[in-house]
């Protein structure tokens, strides 16, 4: 056993990559959820979002345009969910899981021709002098452009839902859809909305894992990220600082375990790899216990019926 | 008079199989309380969708000052100037006070701002509220505070009240009355939707009323007898119900130091409640919604479990049994929410039969249903009860609010109970079928049974009950003979006016900042 291998700096730099795919499909699912809508195919949009922005960046060469595409991609999926649950009336969960096996099943399809393919590689954004101090500017300052998006996003969605109208009005319909209708609030077109940016935020999600963090496409690569989206927008009571602190916890032990696991640490491999799982939601469990409960209509299907 | 200021022409709305509204026409004028009487299902709250914009007309015109008024959605409705106090659906339990009246305004201001203009007009019209609660933890009064000033920040020319005192104890009424009447003296038009007749005798300049869609006529209410309105309301004339007295038995039902954490987040805790009932004996529980009656029901019937001996039925310690155990003890109850409470929704009538009645009435036998005997005892309820369905395979949804209640309450009463609970026995029942309940409760009382009726409406509560206490946050007032109590002292048992004070406006001058 060697922890000496180990590198803090490198080890904060490299959880901070692992963090972001995690932290942008669930800051997306909490803003879906917060609307009262409950999405159970983050991971099919995610993967997706991977493999729409693995193919346009293969294509086209440039790593900006894959990941726009994976957000286009991501929310047009999403559409097909708002579609059933918001004008058909179907059931939520049943059709956020149809989302996600189609989404595979669909993914797989189309990735048959990129098994193998090298990526255009994402410049990282190294910003002069700041990514020169010694430990700070290799944690903090040069990283690709999209991590630091992933951060923006958390906080301009705790500023939308605090103190913008439009996340009051969002905050209301999944609070209590009929009155939000009885207002005059159109229900049904602020959740169709609120769906597509969860969706663009999973595509984005599962984008970075196939364009930036990997950098490949194999098939499944997402790997049940979206599934600890979903939990982890739960045990951070829909609040979006507690979801990125949880993104980061989970990436951090994940990237911690793989470290040790290297080091060859006398604990069984399996102790490991369940412990990012089991530290978060014990961690956030402690948290959430404070009086926060979910969205009072969240899953709940709505029909203007008078 | 002058040109009205909502004039409505031959209103029309149908819904597949139920005419709503038919030709409905009538003016309300400008400085004028008009009411619009009649009873659950006359055809009121789609007549007011109409004028607030969320419903549209299938035929008929509105003007609005001599002008066409045809407002597409809510927000058009708001910006002429229709304000609306909803009776329910209109809060956000989770939201703040502040918040609640922004979603209600079309250009609200900053949060700081509102929160400023919140407190002072609360103020002005004595309607105490703090911006920053959250309105789930606020009384039902309280909650109705927040519709109001969420009105009143707008100017409102016409301010529709859907059944605004339901909530309200009666000096919270008195105080409400001549705050509207302070609004009509500034020049804002009121229309007012009750069933409650001596309050619109009392307050209204003019009532228009609706019986099954139909304006069915029009008075005005300070020279009309309640008993003619309730006529032209019900369009029959009323039965009252008839009890024959019977001298009190034993103690049957025995409630000593009830303390009961409730279950949901926005629930009431009971605290130290005591009461008797004898057997034949109704005990009203009067009290605003959301004080506590929903908690007790659920301690009565058994679906909390209670402290050891804080329950006892003729000397037995039942707080630790459950509904199952309690039923076959005699002791029964009707919760408040009929459709998913009192009755699962998608279930025919003769499976919702069985859900109570399998223990009483011996309807399973070795863990099978004996369906005969089940749909005798559903065909029997039916038709003791008259309730109005096409047979008993009917779900249990399908059925209208008053005939469900009917088969409900018939439910219990025919499994011959020692002990009966009931919670708003007669809600949203029209007044015919509610007349009829409410003499299967007295016949039961004079058949041996002890009964307890929570409820709301206190008139009901004087007519059947020998005894009344009203529930306050939770706790239970003295009991007192119902017979010679006056509205004030229920008043105060309820809780008096919970801080409400007369409107200020006029005392000092009105500041000119809300334009």
């Amino acid at each position: 056993m060697d922890l000496s291998a180990i590198n803090p700096v490198l080890l904060i730099a490299s959880l901070m990559v692992a963090a972001t795919p995690l932290l942008l499909a669930a800051i997306g699912e909490l803003v879906v959820e917060r609307a009262g809508v409950l999405n159970l195919g983050v991971e099919g949009m995610m993967i997706i979002g991977a493999i729409a922005g693995f193919a346009i960046s293969v294509e086209t060469t440039s790593p900006m345009l894959g990941l726009v595409a994976a957000m286009i991609a991501g929310a047009v999926l999403s559409l097909l969910f708002a579609f059933l649950t918001q004008f058909a009336l179907a059931n939520q969960v049943a059709s956020g899981l149809a989302l996600t096996l189609f989404g595979l099943g669909l993914s797989a399809l189309m990735g048959q021709s990129y098994v193998g393919v090298k990526p255009p590689a994402m410049a990282k954004l190294d910003i002069p002098v700041l990514s020169d101090i010694p430990v700070l500017g290799p944690i903090l300052f040069s990283h690709d452009p999209v991590l630091y998006i992933g951060i923006a996003l958390t906080g301009a969605v705790f500023w939308f839902l605090k103190k913008s109208r439009g996340g009051l009005i969002l905050r209301a319909v999944g609070e209590s859809h009929d009155a939000a209708h009885a207002l005059g609030y159109n229900v049904i077109r602020v959740r169709i909305l609120a769906i597509m940016f969860g969706g663009a935020c999973a595509g984005l999600g599962g984008a970075y894992i196939s364009l930036i963090r990997v950098p490949q496409w194999t098939e499944g690569m997402t790997a049940g990220i979206g599934w600890i989206a979903l939990a982890l927008v739960v045990f951070a009571s829909w609040k979006p600082w507690r979801v990125l602190l949880g993104a980061y916890l989970f990436g951090g032990i994940n990237v911690l375990q793989l470290n040790l696991q290297a080091a060859g640490i006398a604990i069984p491999v399996e102790y490991l790899a369940m412990s990012p799982y089991l530290i978060t939601i014990l961690v956030l469990v402690i948290m959430s216990a404070d009086k926060s409960g979910a969205p009072a209509s969240l899953g709940r299907t709505f029909h203007a019926s008078q | 008079m002058s040109t009205p200021l909502l004039s409505i022409k031959g209103l029309t709305k149908t819904y597949p199989g139920v005419v709503a509204n038919d030709d409905v026409s009538f003016d309300i004028g400008t400085n004028e309380v008009h009411a619009l009487l009649g009873e659950n299902g006359a055809g009121k709250s789609t007549l007011v969708k109409m004028i607030y914009g969320l419903v549209k007309p299938d035929s008929g015109t509105m003007t609005w000052n001599g002008q066409p008024f045809a407002p597409p959605e809510p927000k058009a409705a708001r910006a002429s100037g229709v304000a609306m106090v909803f009776q329910h659906f209109s809060l956000f339990d989770a939201l703040s006070v502040a918040e609640n009246v922004a979603l209600g305004m079309e250009n609200p201001p900053a949060m700081r701002d509102l929160a400023r203009r919140i407190r002072r007009v609360s103020e002005t019209y004595g309607l105490p509220l703090d911006p920053n609660r959250t309105v789930g933890d606020l009384s039902a009064g309280e909650r109705q505070r927040v519709e109001i000033i969420r009105c009143l920040l707008q100017d409102p020319k016409l301010l529709i009240m859907d059944e605004p005192t339901s909530v309200l104890t009666p000096q919270e009424v008195e105080i409400l009355f001549q705050t509207l009447n302070k609004l009509k003296a500034e020049g804002t038009s009121i229309l007012y939707i009750s069933h409650k007749l001596e309050e619109i005798r009392a307050l209204c300049d003019h009532a228009t009323i609706l019986r099954l869609g139909k304006n069915v006529g029009e008075c005005v209410p300070a020279d009309t007898s309640a008993r003619d309105m309730a006529e032209l309301m019900v369009g029959d004339t009323l039965q009252t119900p008839t009890r024959t007295t019977e001298k009190a038995g034993d103690v049957v039902l025995d409630v000593s130091g009830l303390t009961l954490e409730p279950t949901n987040d926005y629930g009431t805790t009971l605290k130290n409640i005591h009461f008797t009932v004898r057997a034949g004996e109704i005990l009203g529980i009067g009290g605003v919604a959301g004080n506590g009656q929903d908690e007790l029901l659920a301690a009565l019937s058994g679906e909390s479990l209670t402290w050891p001996d804080s329950i006892k039925v003729n000397g037995q310690d039942v707080a630790n049994l459950g509904p199952n155990a309690r039923r076959e003890l005699g002791i029964l109850a009707a919760p408040e929410e009929r459709l998913g409470h009192a009755a699962a929704p998608d279930l025919s009538l003769t499976e919702n039969a069985l859900l109570t009645g399998a223990i009483r009435e011996g309807l399973t036998n070795n863990g099978f249903v004996n369906w005969s005997k089940t749909t005798e005892f559903a065909d029997t309820i039916i038709k003791e009860f008259d309730v109005r369905t096409p047979g008993n395979h009917v779900a249990a949804r399908a059925l209208s609010g008053g005939n469900l209640q009917k088969f409900v309450i018939g439910r219990e009463v025919l499994q011959r109970p020692e002990v009966l609970v009931v919670n708003q026995p007669t809600w949203g029942v029209d007044a015919a079928a509610a007349a009829s309940i409410r003499q299967a409760l007295l016949d039961l009382a004079a058949g041996g049974a002890a009964i307890v009726v929570i409820s709301q409406d206190l008139d009901e509560l004087m007519e059947i009950s020998d005894r009344f206490g009203a529930l306050n946050e939770g706790r239970l007032s003295d009991l007192r003979p119902a017979a010679g109590l006056s509205i004030d002292e229920i008043g105060l048992m309820m809780g008096g006016a919970h801080g409400m004070e007369v409107a200020h406006v006029g005392e000092e001058e009105k500041e000119g900042a809300s334009a």
